[in-house]
């Protein structure tokens, strides 16, 4: 048991109190899954005990004249106003106490900005409303994908019942091997967002156009999760973030399964025969209609459905315009697939790139034949056409 | 202490020549509040306006809580989730505990200070009415197209520019908001330097008058510094230019090195007021001098210079040097000092007293049990690697309620039932009062003490939705916050029944008051007050 005995005992009556709730109650830090964590976990401590004893101070001196010192038992008042004595002294002894606190803290503010020599590199991208990975450098570099929530949209909207993990689920996790240490760059494409994983004691901002890092290191195997902490948008509380620490030859056979495919796209780009069987799901050959409209809602519900809504109408608070009865969707291919590929400048609307393009053209068949739309279908390999 | 100053009480034959008769009483009707000039008109109007601002900011947290009292979206959209959490924050900090301290400052100052009036008695009446349009542009953001800004009552950048028109209606309403305080702290400035009764030293003066001296400059200071900020929001919004914007050379972070450069003065700002009120309040029911009066005024003193080097302790998690992590922690640890001190001189003052505990005084008490909190808090989230651990999560919001709600707003109820009789003329309904005080002290820490639960496991603050293990302390904040707003109704039931059928209050209920509106004013006080200066010893 880490926690201290007084936060123990007053979270002790609150949990009493709360006996009919279904979920565990949280009340203290996660249990802290790298050194970092765990050391702030006891500067925690170590500061609650200080800031107990002042408490008990000032508050006995307190509590103790409201009952003693009353008029209604009789007491007089003294006519004292100053003593240069104790004025002094409640001033030096706070300050002496301070810099006892500040000497252990300042040694850890130094190890926890320490980004030098990572086993592992990992840029992340914070997009409203989801995280892109990257590998920069160490095992596993190449592999690049985007992570955006898993739970059911029917879970949110309270007409499913709701799973263990609501809201601390995504799709593509973040893989990293136990007991290496993990560089984390974070910069932003559109507004500030702030990755954290509570158990690893690492939050940082990414501020769009800036590159700044942290770092964690993983003491235990297991899923971490945390969310955005800087307020971005609309579904600023609908972008988790999912870390799963992994023995490092695990973590080698994950590379081993994923850095192909990540290759393939590099090498698909360059020369079309050259594709991995594993980006086969995702080569342009033609699909038919029907196939495209059921796999362009799903890709339309992870990633559009947030602004341009569910009946297509579009959400003024994010400039995102109806795409329902819209002529720029309806009207030639070349600007939709642009637009997608490509983003518009100054909105919310960013790049959607790092989506094949069987799914481009999938959402795109979708949105066009959607809501009253009825334009013709878009194929994959006119997409393919557009990137550059 | 000199003699009663009378009261020049013509009978009021209005029927001729008016503008000659130096000594009339105030106009009728409603053309009395737009025109006046009079300080405690003034002084009630911004009281007024401030409980108005209150009870929609207090609407508006309801609404959040209700959205927050279970798992999933219930009852709004998220968007329309942010925009309340927005306009909940600018409402209460502009709305509603800055103008209350102004109120209190219109009313009191000239009368502790044995003054006539304000100083500049029709810039008075400009600075005040100035703030309904304000309120007013807020409020009708939420009608624009894409209704009010959904981006925190920071305003940070380069969120700000992606919203719709009611981020610039909230701009302008920021800086008629800044005009009114600087306006209203020359007033201040000038009144209290100028305007003292013979023998009124500034180190004889109340002590509620020597933090809005301080405070006054810390507006003078830190209003401009917001009007940037949010002038080159609009600029980045509409002229082209690119202040926080990567592609264009600026920088995001530069908004909140701005922002905050004004933001945590504004905490004193807000908090130095109440202190004013405090150190006014216990020593009148300590039956007994404050204690370290001069103390309190270098800590006041102290507080308000070291609040301008501590801003970038709000963004610990930006990415600073490590070099401006440490400064801005030392400097930050620093503030714990006299703050310290303020509350130590607090305890001393009520220690060997003849302690008696009417509704002031156990909002007084509630102030500095639960301020007290709030700055423990306050020294938990100043340490760098904590911070980076509870930053932007509920702790963080549990922490700031504590300072802004048990601190400033608790200080002004105390103030309120403190001045109430001398305002009104008539005693207010003390059982009622207390039951006002306990509901709402309990309904305050069923809301913000789990929070700080909620900010430990995890939970991010400004999300409309949560993991399933936060469900048991949202309920309890929000029931808290329920109980709360409905105690709030009891407080304005009080005071309105005070003002109509109270008992006659005598001319100093408080046996321990001694400033000169106790002792030298009858009670109610007159229209007009000190004409004639008294004499201070």
């Amino acid at each position: 048991m880490k926690g201290s005995n007084l936060v123990s005992l007053t979270a002790g009556l609150w949990a009493a109190l709360a006996a009919g709730a279904a979920h565990a109650v949280a009340w203290y830090f996660q249990s802290p899954a790298s050194r970092m964590a765990e050391t702030i976990d006891w500067l925690h401590q170590v500061i609650m005990w200080i800031i107990l004893v002042i408490f008990v101070g000032v508050f006995g001196v307190m509590f103790c004249a409201c009952f003693a010192h009353r008029k209604s038992v009789g007491h007089k008042a003294a006519q004292f106003h100053e003593n240069t004595t104790v004025e002094l002294l409640w001033t030096v002894i706070p300050a002496i106490v301070l810099v006892v606190i500040a000497w252990p803290v300042t040694k850890v503010v130094i190890a926890q900005k320490d980004t030098s020599a990572p086993d592992v590199t990992i840029k992340v991208t914070g997009y409203q409303w989801k995280w892109g990975y990257d590998y920069l450098r160490g095992e596993g570099e190449g592999i690049s994908f985007v992570s955006t929530l898993a739970t059911p949209r029917e879970q949110i909207e309270g007409t499913a019942p709701k799973g263990e993990n609501y809201l601390l689920e995504v799709d593509n996790e973040l893989v990293v091997p136990v007991g290496k240490k993990i560089r984390v760059i974070t910069t932003a494409a559109d507004v500030i967002h702030a990755w954290w994983i509570p158990a690893f004691g690492a939050k940082q901002d990414a501020i769009p156009g800036f590159l700044r890092d942290t770092w964690f290191r993983a003491e235990q195997e297991g899923t971490f999760r945390g969310q955005c902490t800087e307020l971005c948008g609309k579904e600023h509380g609908y972008m988790p973030i999912v870390v799963r620490a992994v023995k490092p030859d695990e973590y080698t056979k994950w590379v081993a399964q994923h850095q192909p495919k990540a290759a393939a796209k590099v090498a698909a780009s360059a020369a079309p025969a050259a594709a991995a069987p594993a980006a086969a799901a995702d080569d342009t050959k033609p699909l038919p209609v029907a196939e495209l409209v059921s796999r362009g809602e799903k890709v339309y519900t992870a990633n559009c459905v947030a602004c341009h809504q569910a009946t297509g109408k579009g959400l003024e608070a994010m400039k995102a315009p109806a795409l329902a009865g819209n002529k720029v969707v309806t009207g030639s291919k070349q600007e939709p697939i642009d637009t997608v590929l490509n983003g518009r400048p100054n909105t919310a609307m960013q790049p959607f790139k790092q989506l094949s393009d069987a799914e481009i053209a999938a959402v795109l068949t979708y949105v066009r034949s959607s809501w009253g739309n009825k334009a013709s279908d878009v194929q994959p390999a006119e997409v393919k056409a557009r990137r550059k | 202490m000199s003699a009663v100053v009378h009261d020049h009480d013509h009978p009021h034959g209005y029927g001729h020549d008016h503008a000659h008769d130096d000594h009339h009483g105030p106009r009728k009707g409603l053309m009395r509040w737009v025109t006046t000039t009079n300080h405690k008109d003034i002084g009630t109007l911004y009281l007024w306006f401030s409980f108005a601002m209150f009870s929609i900011g207090g609407l508006m947290a309801v609404g959040i809580r209700l959205e927050l009292f279970s798992p999933g979206l219930q009852y709004m959209d998220p968007d329309f989730f942010n925009q309340l959490t927005t306009m909940h924050g600018l409402i209460m900090v502009f709305g509603a505990i800055m103008p209350v301290f102004v109120g209190f400052a219109n009313w009191q100052i000239p009368m502790m200070i044995g003054a006539p009036d304000m100083a500049f008695a029709r810039l008075n009446n400009w600075s005040f009415w100035l703030l309904p349009f304000a309120a007013t542009l807020l409020v009708l953001s939420f009608f624009m197209p894409g209704g009010a800004p959904g981006v925190g009552w920071t305003l940070y950048a380069p969120l700000t520019v992606q919203m719709g028109i009611g981020m610039d209606l909230t701009i302008f309403a920021v800086h008629i908001l800044g005009m009114s305080s600087i306006l209203g702290s020359i007033n201040i400035i000038t009144t209290i330097l100028n305007m003292r009764a013979p023998g009124m030293t500034l180190m004889k003066m109340p002590l509620f008058v020597w933090t809005w001296l301080i405070t006054a400059y810390l507006l003078v200071a830190a209003m401009p510094v917001l009007a940037g900020a949010v002038t080159m929001t609009l600029t980045d919004r509409h002229f082209g230019t690119t202040f926080f914007n990567a592609a264009g050379g600026g920088d995001p972070v530069l908004y909140q090195h701005i922002f905050w450069f004004f933001g945590h003065p504004e905490v004193y700002i807000i908090a130095l007021p109440g202190f004013g009120v405090i150190s006014q309040v216990i020593p009148a029911f300590s039956r007994k001098p404050l204690f370290g009066y001069a103390s309190m005024v270098y800590a006041t003193s102290a507080i308000a210079i070291i609040s301008f080097i501590v801003w970038a302790h709000h963004m610990y998690t930006v990415g600073m040097p490590v070099t401006g992590q440490l400064f801005f922690m030392y400097a930050t640890m620093i503030i714990a000092v006299p703050t310290g001190v303020k509350v130590f001189n607090w305890v001393a003052t009520m220690w060997k007293g003849s302690l008696t505990f009417e509704t002031p005084m156990l909002f007084a008490c509630g102030f500095l049990f639960m301020f007290t909190l709030g700055g423990f808090t306050g020294l938990v989230l100043a340490i760098v690697p904590i911070d980076i651990q509870m930053h932007d999560t509920y702790y963080v919001v549990a922490h700031f309620h504590y300072v802004m709600v048990a601190g400033a707003l608790f200080a002004a109820f105390a103030g309120v039932y403190f001045w109430l009789p001398k305002w009104t003329g008539r005693m207010y309904n003390e059982t009622l009062g207390k039951w006002h005080f306990w509901l709402t002290l309990i309904f305050f820490n069923m809301i913000f003490f789990v929070q700080h639960f909620l900010g430990m496991a995890g939970m991010p603050r400004r999300i409309p939705d949560y993991p399933l293990m936060f469900e048991t302390w949202n309920k309890i904040s929000s029931i808290g916050a329920f109980g709360m707003g409905l105690a709030q109704l009891l407080f304005l039931y009080v005071v309105v029944q005070t003002i109509r059928k109270g008992e006659p209050a005598p001319q100093r209920p408080w046996e321990g008051a001694d400033s000169l509106e106790w002792t030298h004013l009858p009670t109610p006080v007159p229209y007009h007050t000190f004409e004639t200066q008294p004499v201070v010893k």
